[in-house]
């Protein structure tokens, strides 16, 4: 039997005084227990600017390997800032402590490595106000010059979000981000309050 | 003619409910259709028998030769399985293993002789029907009647979602917690804190983390969706049945729920346990007992008082409850119970899951019974699980012939004192009211493994799902004894078709018999199984969306002839 789920995990306005985001961070998935085909897509568009800072959409064949665990290997396509085209690998599950993790590898096609690691957690105030602390990290195996990537940690974004579940689908949420990039151009951090929901059907 | 036949059956059933005891005529007609209605505020569509939910009560007399006729008016397959009913596998009722359904307009004829007396019930076995509405109670009039009450109630208890019940399975498939609103919190934690201390508090949640599971699990299903329904009706419709001064009133208290284990106790008044799975126990006095799904418990009450008495049926996860009223006159009440706080799984229920817990395989094997004392996990009971379960144990093992006469007399002299009284009934307290001759060692021990991903809502046996799995073979005429071992942290409540399921609580020949045999998380629990009836019979847990998702397994009894081989 087949079932599908999407999930909006993050749509949300992000900002602070001199920046002001739209982002999203979708998945959707069909398929059955051991196997799903699975379509990823994050980004941010500014609207001052009227420009998207990041957006890719990444199709990935999903493949249950242990109880906790799926095994997932596919193609991003990045539209934002520059077209690009990467191989992906990853690992996607529950571990231990229930520390939900997403975590992929994507190969260039000059054979550049990039890698990504997604780690969030639940803690549960009451049955329907849930804060969820939450942590990025995007890391690059060495400059990578047309796209202007530096080698190391490229992005790292710590945030933690509340929000009420109104319906289990259902949820919006407010929150705050720090986020610092690295880049060869330029490098800056900074704090950003951020509203926005979360939904799934 | 089939309208005179139709009115002629409701005319019987009519006598039959005002308890006439006229002998039913042995033609039936069910009648499986869609119908509008409205049990919790909001129109639904139920799948009903007889435009009736829950579905009609059906009397029959042992030894009556049954022939029933199933038309379906419904735009999809339908299945009526008679549960509990050993009758010729082609009439049991389970498309894709005994027959092949009822497509829609069309009527199918069930023929089958009745072998047995109790009470029973049916559902139907397509696709949720049993979930939306098809089921209903089965009495069966032994020969030669035991017992003499002054009345006699059927109680079906069950579980109504407000969703449809596909998008129940999707939603767990989505999240499988989804409908667990009594997880731990923060606030949980700091009040652990205070009681237990800090360190212990935080080792039993790195415990519960480690293995990514809640404590909390009861029932995939809650009260977040669920009603939970006596006869068809809520607790605010208050399903209630009278009493006169001393009567002897017989509940038989069917649970027909699709996801649903109940604790039932009626405040005020002793039970005494006369029958399981409709065959009959050495009575038993209890305060309480947990029902699992798809199993019949028969008690005696007396209520003495001039007043109403409220039978509670808590759903296992005190979710919400299931009520009705016994009462002396209309319109008395009783006080309704509260819903007792939910008591927490403890590692040691997770047994075999986790490394450390003391309910290991090895434990299981040297002792099979290590997992059937328990009682249900409440604080509450705690208290009364050892002493009890021990006099029980040694009373027997000690004084077996003695005791074998002793058994028959109760259910002569229904007035004799019942075996025990406990506040809470254990299957360890179950004995069979007569001996079963056929007691012997087992020729051939099968282990199942009952399996599941909580997390991603697959269940199994031995982790393969029915869609991938083999039959189970066994011969005509062979003793089995299947070990069932629950490595998953839910209760399973495992059925086997057409076959009698003898439940190894250390009772020899007295062991009962059940056609449900419920096995607590992480626990282990063997039975014997005579196989005297072939054709191929299924066999699943009985909660509809562990068997939905592959917990289920054909069992085909070979003929006589190829037994040899």
């Amino acid at each position: 039997m087949l079932f599908s789920k999407f999930m909006a995990e993050r749509f949300e306005y992000e900002g602070n005084d001199s920046l002001h985001l739209f982002k999203w961070d979708i998945k959707h998935w069909i398929g059955n227990d051991e196997h799903k085909l699975y379509l990823k897509t994050e980004g941010d568009y500014s609207a001052d600017q009227g420009i998207f800072g990041r957006a890719d959409l990444q199709m990935l064949y999903s493949r249950n390997i242990s109880t906790f665990w799926d095994f997932q290997i596919g193609a991003r396509r990045a539209f934002e800032p520059e077209r690009t085209f990467d191989a992906v690998i990853g690992f996607q599950g529950l571990a231990p402590y229930s520390i939900e993790v997403d975590s992929a590898a994507f190969i260039t096609e000059n054979g550049n490595l990039l890698g990504r690691l997604n780690l969030g957690y639940e803690l549960l105030l009451t049955q329907r106000l849930i804060l969820q602390p939450r942590i990025e990290v995007n890391v690059a195996a060495k400059d990578i010059e047309n796209r202007g990537v530096k080698a190391g940690v490229t992005e790292f974004e710590a945030g933690m979000r509340l929000r009420y579940e109104i319906e289990r689908e259902f949820a919006p949420y407010v929150g705050f981000d720090y986020v610092e990039e690295e880049s060869l151009r330029e490098h800056h951090h900074s704090v950003r309050f951020v509203v926005g929901m979360r939904f799934w059907y | 003619m089939k309208i005179a036949c139709r009115r002629f059956f409701f005319f019987v059933l009519w006598l039959c409910h005002l308890g006439v005891g006229l002998a039913c005529a042995d033609t039936y007609t069910l009648t499986v259709a869609e119908k509008s209605v409205n049990l919790i505020g909001t129109k639904q569509t139920a799948i009903v028998a007889n435009d009736s939910l829950p579905a009609p009560t059906l009397h029959w007399r042992e030894g009556e030769e049954v022939t029933l006729h199933v038309i379906n008016r419904l735009q999809e397959q339908t299945s009526i399985h008679w549960h509990g009913i050993v009758l010729p596998y082609q009439m049991d009722g389970v498309p894709g293993v005994s027959f092949s359904g009822i497509e829609p307009g069309q009527t199918f004829t069930y023929r089958f002789r009745l072998k047995q007396n109790g009470t029973y019930w049916y559902h139907g076995h397509s696709g949720m029907q049993e979930q939306q509405g098809l089921f209903g109670a089965l009495v069966i009039d032994p020969v030669h009647p035991r017992q003499k009450v002054e009345r006699d109630y059927v109680l079906l208890l069950s579980d109504w979602p407000e969703a449809d019940p596909y998008r129940t399975h999707a939603r767990l498939k989505k999240q499988s917690d989804y409908y667990n609103f009594q997880k731990r919190t923060v606030v949980d934690f700091f009040n652990d804190i205070s009681k237990r201390g800090f360190a212990e508090t935080l080792s039993d949640r790195l415990d519960w983390g480690q293995m990514r599971m809640e404590p909390t699990d009861f029932a995939d299903v809650t009260g977040a969706t669920y009603h939970f329904l006596v006869n068809g009706q809520t607790p605010e419709m208050n399903w209630t049945g009278l009493f006169g001064p001393g009567d002897r009133v017989r509940l038989r208290i069917i649970n027909a729920s699709a996801m649903t284990h109940f604790d039932v106790r009626i405040p005020g008044l002793t039970m005494r346990v006369i029958e399981v799975d409709g065959q009959p126990v050495i009575p038993v006095d209890v305060e309480e007992f947990r029902i699992a799904v798809a199993e019949t418990y028969d008690v005696l009450v007396e209520p003495k008082a001039d007043r109403a008495y409220r039978l509670f049926a808590e759903a296992m996860d005190r979710s919400g409850f299931a009520a009705a009223t016994l009462t002396p006159k209309i319109g008395l009440l009783a006080q309704m119970p509260t819903l007792r706080p939910l008591t927490l799984l403890t590692m040691a229920d997770m047994g075999p899951m986790h490394g450390g817990g003391h309910a290991g395989h090895a434990d299981h094997q040297a002792m099979p019974m290590s997992g059937m004392a328990e009682q249900p996990p409440d604080a509450e009971h705690a208290e009364h699980a050892a002493p009890p379960n021990h006099s029980m144990h040694e009373g027997h093992d000690a004084s077996m012939p003695a005791t074998q006469t002793e058994a028959e007399a109760p259910m002569r002299h229904t007035e004799a004192p019942a075996m025990g009284s406990y506040k809470v009934l254990s299957y360890q307290h179950l004995m069979a009211a007569a001996p079963n001759r056929e007691w012997r060692q087992a020729d051939r021990e099968i282990t199942l493994r009952l399996t599941g991903n909580m997390y991603r809502y697959i269940w199994s046996f031995d982790d393969i799902k029915y869609s991938e799995s083999e039959p189970i073979r066994v011969k005509f005429g062979e003793h089995i004894r299947f070990t069932y071992v629950n490595e998953t942290m839910m209760n399973h409540p495992i059925h086997l078709h057409g076959l009698w399921q003898y439940l190894d609580n250390g009772n020899g020949a007295y062991n009962p018999k059940k056609h449900v045999i419920n096995v607590p998380p992480g626990k282990t629990v063997s039975v014997i199984v005579v196989a005297d009836a072939e054709g191929e019979w299924a066999f699943h847990c009985h909660l509809l969306y562990h068997m939905d998702a592959g917990m289920f397994r054909k069992l085909i009894v070979e003929k006589r002839e190829h037994a040899g081989r």
